[in-house]
């Protein structure tokens, strides 16, 4: 293979910045650290007063080129209950309105000397175009059908919480992987764990050369310890596209229903769900229903992530344990 | 049919070099002296006549360069190249002739469009420089263009480069209507609806990244109908840019069945694979797309016995405000003209995967004689369009500014080996 030299032409280097933009940056080590940190943190939400001084004096900023409900709630709770200052932008009302370019906009935030940045962007490296034109550590908040890894880590943390164990579980991800970074994320965080993965769905939205088991026969969902489900994009549906004929026969042929599950058969879903599309609201409701937990993994996951970047490393998580026995 | 500015004729010993023409039959050590821009004299010892002498011990004097495929982005993009700057890079890169591109604002496809690019050659041009001329109006796709006043006012050859001529229909009519003219048409296979919104090649690095694909099939379809035409029509067609295995297998067999058609590969696609995108990195997203290995295989192996006869650059100048922006939002296209020789020289010369004498054929002789141009070489009489290469010096891309007003190279901060040392284009020393 041929590789273009170009680290001999950049500048020497400052101290490494850390940053979280792909689930492909991380060891099965960082893994683990971010869920221990996690747990860490979720037991200090059960405490009456549940902000932590961790974080005081720090400057976290929401980037948001996307709508979204969880993912920018639960990044400016985190941040907050860490006691950051936070700073949210979202291109609607901000100078991206006037056509700014996201550099242009990178540079002006960093300006501020934010610590980290959180970006979620339509377009895929997005996040990293922002770490090179600026000083701030960059999590990526899901970038185009990318990446979303903060998704990916609550994932693990609630199978992990609630199943017990990650290594050795069988998921079966099922709706429209084609245009999910959520499934993209997803894959590699359960490939570092052990965990297997089955993809399901129908034919045009299932990547070619993805390296993972691809069935377009719901029946595979049967022998997944867990089912779960995407988000069926109506924006797939744009008259001309023919991903699937109608909504009607995704649903049909792919929609979770109480019955094409086994009792005990966990379910999850990334949200914001279409009731009745891909996922049967029995089943979005059922007491198998791990969705709601994500959302609570999502704060949590979300607080370890920022105090990650931060700080780093195993060391900083004992400390902060020592600081809560005292 | 090529326009230059004016400049005097070369007065040159070149003593020392190994002289390299495959073509005319010459491998030596030879000198050769250059009388008035015209190559008066080759032999083991020539007259130095008072004129200058380069000493050219250890270098390579070749027949220039040919670019069958630039963007000069003049008329309406001048921010990013203009016919001055364009040259001025072709002439570091070793050239004696390119021929532009008509996708510009406007799109040349009238003669008042052309005669103007031809009266600023002839002031700015510093190397011989062609242009094409559109095959439809505004590259619309909907109606031809006046291809015969086109032919006559000097254009090479007709292409709608840029965006593929969509109809079957329409391509059959220009098919037709350019055998008047004994002009080529030059194409930019595509369909449309399958290449529909995709930025990269649609393998399992854009299955992994979440890219939307531009699979193969989208440019061998394209292919496969073209030479279909051209063979019902018996008409002449050029292939540009192929990325493809599917598609060179279909040129291949075209040209067994006596189909006059050529095709081109660009330094890009031969050198690197989709693997590059994953540094999301603007500089490697082109249209076709960066493709997998087999094929990179295939185009190296259709260049190697000629199936390729020509290698083109598609120098595609981008404003840097422009590529610095996520991958989705940049545009198609990378330059190409300063380091062709250097990164085909470095990762398939020396590496031993392309003899030295067929790339140099591939890239002067190879598309002067498809668009029946005069072919640069080393013979008593003959216009002095040559280049003395360094075969060994080393150096990084990017280093020095380039000459291109504009820097969206796919090499950027690349080390490169081979440069070259002098170009004489039209007979006249153009990069020294």
């Amino acid at each position: 293979m041929i590789r273009l030299v170009t680290d001999d032409l950049r500048p020497p280097a400052g101290p490494p910045k850390r940053h979280l933009l792909s689930v492909a940056d991380l060891t099965r080590d960082d893994v683990e650290r971010l869920l221990g940190t996690a747990r860490t943190f979720a037991a200090s939400l059960d405490r009456q007063v549940k902000k932590l001084p961790t974080l005081q004096g720090h400057l976290v900023v929401n980037l948001f080129y996307e709508s979204s409900t969880r993912t920018s709630s639960s990044f400016e709770l985190a941040a907050k209950r860490l006691s950051a200052d936070t700073l949210s932008v979202k291109s609607v009302g901000s100078s991206v309105d006037k056509g700014e370019s996201l550099k242009d906009t990178a540079l002006t935030l960093g300006a501020y000397d934010p610590d980290v940045i959180v970006i979620r962007h339509p377009q895929i490296g997005a996040p990293q175009l922002v770490a090179a034109a600026t000083d701030a550590h960059v999590v990526n908040a899901g970038d185009g059908k990318h990446q979303h890894p903060t998704q990916a880590l609550l994932d693990l943390f609630t199978l992990r919480e609630e199943l017990g164990k990650l290594e050795g579980l069988h998921v079966a991800i099922v709706g429209d992987v084609l245009h999910s970074r959520v499934a993209r994320s997803l894959m590699q965080a359960f490939a570092l764990v052990g965990i297997r993965t089955t993809l399901v769905g129908p034919p045009a939205l299932l990547p070619r050369e993805l390296p993972a088991e691809t069935t377009t026969d719901i029946e595979a969902i049967r022998d997944a310890d867990v089912v779960y489900v995407l988000r069926m994009q109506n924006e797939r549906m744009a008259p001309g596209e023919n991903f699937v004929p109608s909504l009607r026969e995704y649903s049909a042929r792919w929609g979770i229903t109480p019955e094409r599950l086994r009792t005990g058969q966990k379910v999850m879903h990334p949200g914001p769900m279409n009731r009745g599309v891909e996922i049967d609201p029995r089943v979005a409701d059922s007491p198998d229903s791990l969705i709601t937990n994500e959302v609570r993994s999502g704060l949590v996951v979300r607080m370890a992530v920022l105090y990650d970047v931060l700080t780093g490393g195993p060391v900083g998580v004992q400390a902060l344990a020592a600081a809560e026995v005292a | 049919m090529l326009w230059q500015k004016e400049l005097p004729g070369a007065d040159l010993v070149i003593r020392g070099a190994r002289v390299l023409d495959r073509t005319e039959g010459i491998d030596a050590t030879l000198e050769v002296r250059i009388d008035g821009g015209v190559i008066a004299q080759i032999g083991a010892q020539v007259d130095a006549n008072e004129h200058r002498v380069v000493d050219a011990k250890g270098l390579v004097l070749a027949p220039a360069f040919v670019d069958p495929h630039v963007h000069l982005r003049t008329p309406g993009r001048e921010d990013e190249e203009t016919i001055a700057s364009g040259t001025a890079a072709a002439a570091a890169g070793g050239f004696c002739a390119i021929l532009a591109m008509p996708n510009t604002d406007p799109v040349v496809d009238s003669a008042a469009t052309l005669g103007s690019l031809v009266e600023t050659a002839r002031s700015e041009a510093a190397i011989p420089t062609g242009f094409l001329a559109a095959i439809t109006r505004g590259q619309r796709g909907e109606e031809l263009t006046e291809m015969g006043e086109l032919a006559e006012s000097g254009a090479v050859a007709f292409s709608d480069d840029g965006v593929p001529v969509a109809s079957a229909g329409l391509m059959r009519r220009a098919l037709q209507y350019a055998s008047i003219t004994d002009r080529p048409l030059a194409l930019h296979c595509e369909e449309p609806t399958l290449s529909r919104g995709g930025h990269i090649h649609e393998g399992r690095v854009a299955a992994e990244l979440g890219f939307a694909g531009y699979p193969s099939v989208a440019e061998s379809v394209a292919v496969e109908r073209d030479l279909a035409l051209a063979g019902y029509e018996r008409g002449r067609i050029h292939v540009l840019h192929l990325s493809a295995a599917e598609s060179v297998e279909a040129l291949a067999r075209a040209r067994d069945a006596g189909i006059a058609a050529s095709g081109e590969a660009t330094p890009h696609h031969l050198v690197l694979t989709d693997d590059a995108v994953r540094s999301l990195d603007p500089n490697v997203k082109m249209n076709p797309p960066l493709r997998a290995e087999r094929d990179r295989v295939a185009l190296l192996d259709a260049v190697r016995d000629g199936t390729i006869e020509a290698i083109a650059t598609d120098h595609a100048p981008h404003a840097a405000h422009e590529k610095d922006v996520p991958f989705e939002a940049a545009p198609f296209g990378v330059t190409g003209l300063e380091t062709a020789f250097a990164s085909l020289y470095s990762h398939l010369v020396k590496p031993g995967l392309l003899p030295l004498e067929t790339l140099l054929e591939r890239m002067s002789a190879g598309p002067a004689r498809i668009f029946g141009l005069d072919r640069p070489r080393v013979a008593t009489g003959a216009r002095a369009n040559l280049v003395l290469l360094e075969l060994d010096r080393e150096w990084t891309v990017g280093e020095q500014p380039f000459r291109s007003r504009s820097g969206n190279s796919w090499l950027l901060g690349s080390r490169l080996q081979g440069a070259v040392r002098l170009t004489l284009a039209g007979g006249a020393v153009v990069h020294e």
